[in-house]
């Protein structure tokens, strides 16, 4: 079993690298073609700004590299928010692995502060993904952007308005959240993930 | 629902978890990354690493340190105590913090705010605040560690602080640290209701009701405390179960 997590321009990759360790799971971080395309599982972290990091794939080619894996791909936070089709932040064209749309959130009546940070619960779980994760486990989100619920949700998550905290669609899957920081659930994520 | 976060603090010196009572006596209360891994099993939401002797003596704090941390503990934690550069933030970043705080560096320093936004986003840059009512019924901002009194108001460095790209303000009340009589409401109502980042309220918590009031008439998203936590004089589930049971959101 080989894990690459894809290095670019985007912060958290130590993060989801220990997380892997801790539940046992050798992986390497590479923005290296050949390694990416030979890993039975792939991870796309990140953490940063939507049209500074799809500009940053492009230049490395890794847009396309990534559009044209097999295996199980995982996106984490902005990561899942690249593979859908456009972000608000910066009107970005995304890779389009999933014809959600990206939005600010609204601050609203209630006032709601931007970015979301913090724990909130992920129910209506549709996916492998989730398996043994009970409805409305609470993960830790940090994001001032979020996908629309859309045909490829397999969790929703609520802040303000109801949006997807997960996406899946063939190979491809997403997460909102950060598993690698979302304590016991957050690894029971990842080690569903890895075993698809 | 986005619930409300219990943060135990943790100050470090020389690589051990030691409290300041009024920032002055300090008493050893253990190993940081154990107390973390039992913090973080225990169901805190967060943990902030504090290097409490880092501004005076110009240290930088222990890259090492953050590192085992990070790789012992799986919910988010920030690091700060000294921090002044955007070199000092990538190294703790890359050894695994999620956020950092900084506090007289980027008072002294206001760019360095703007700086740290740009190039690692807003979600990670904390600013923590030491304040201070003082005789005239203002909250003013003090500096090394309590240590430097400004003429500032707290709400306008807060404010600043934000438009600058501060993610969230960490919010310590030197009137209440270290009297176990309660967070400061008034100025952390102020901030939270002015602020459109989240307030993390600090100083003064001794007892569980002391959280529903930072929670419940302060509107703080999240309280930090330390030596209640360490002394095991408040257990993090019991205050978890007690929040809950009064209808706050609360992640058990």
């Amino acid at each position: 079993m080989k894990t690459v997590i894809i290095q670019y321009n985007a912060g958290n990759i130590q993060s989801v690298l220990f997380a892997l360790e801790r539940i046992g799971v050798e992986a390497i971080v590479s923005d290296d073609e050949e390694q990416i395309q030979h890993a039975d599982k792939v991870i796309f972290p990140g953490v940063g700004e939507a049209s500074t990091a799809m500009q940053y794939l492009k230049h490395r080619k890794l847009d396309q590299l990534i559009l044209q894996l097999k295996q199980p791909v995982l996106g984490i936070c902005l990561g899942m928010q690249l593979m859908c089709k456009f972000s608000e932040e910066n009107n970005t064209q995304c890779l389009g692995i999933f014809d959600e749309q990206v939005a600010k959130f609204n601050p609203g009546e209630e006032q709601l502060k931007i970015p979301q940070i913090g724990w909130n619960n992920i129910y209506d779980l549709q996916s492998g993904l989730f398996k043994g994760i009970s409805n409305n486990a609470y993960c830790y989100f940090v994001h001032g952007y979020f996908a629309a619920n859309g045909m490829h949700t397999i969790a929703s998550a609520n802040y303000g308005i109801t949006y997807s905290a997960a996406l899946h669609k063939d190979n491809f899957y997403g997460v909102q959240f950060h598993p690698e920081k979302s304590a016991t659930v957050g690894e029971q994520i990842l080690k569903n993930f890895i075993d698809l | 629902m986005l619930t409300k976060r219990i943060i135990p603090c943790l100050d470090i010196k020389e690589g051990r978890t030691v409290k300041g009572v009024n920032f002055e006596q300090i008493r050893d209360a253990g190993d940081p990354v154990e107390l973390a891994t039992i913090y973080a099993k225990e169901g805190a939401d967060e943990l902030v690493f504090l290097d409490i002797t880092a501004t005076n003596e110009r240290r930088k704090t222990l890259s090492e340190l953050v590192n085992k941390i990070a790789h012992h503990i799986n919910i988010p934690f920030t690091v700060g105590g000294g921090i002044s550069s955007v070199e000092d933030v990538q190294l703790l970043l890359k050894n695994g913090a999620d956020k950092i705080s900084v506090n007289t560096s980027a008072f002294k320093n206001p760019n360095l705010i703007d700086q740290l936004a740009l190039e690692f986003g807003t979600q990670c840059v904390v600013l923590a605040i030491d304040t201070k009512k003082e005789s005239d019924g203002n909250w003013y901002v003090y500096l090394n560690g309590g240590r430097v009194k400004t003429n500032i108001l707290c709400i306008e460095w807060a404010k600043e602080a934000v438009s600058r790209g501060a993610g969230e303000i960490l919010l310590t009340s030197m009137n209440n640290d270290g009297t176990k009589q309660g967070f400061a409401l008034d100025i952390t109502h102020q901030l939270s209701t002015q602020l459109g980042v989240p307030v993390i309220a600090s100083g003064g918590a001794g007892t569980m009701q002391d959280f529903a009031d930072v929670f419940e008439n302060a509107k703080a998203d999240a309280a930090l405390a330390a030596s209640i936590f360490h002394f095991k004089e408040i257990a993090v589930p019991d205050l978890k179960q007690f929040l809950a049971n009064k209808g706050i959101p609360i992640r058990i």
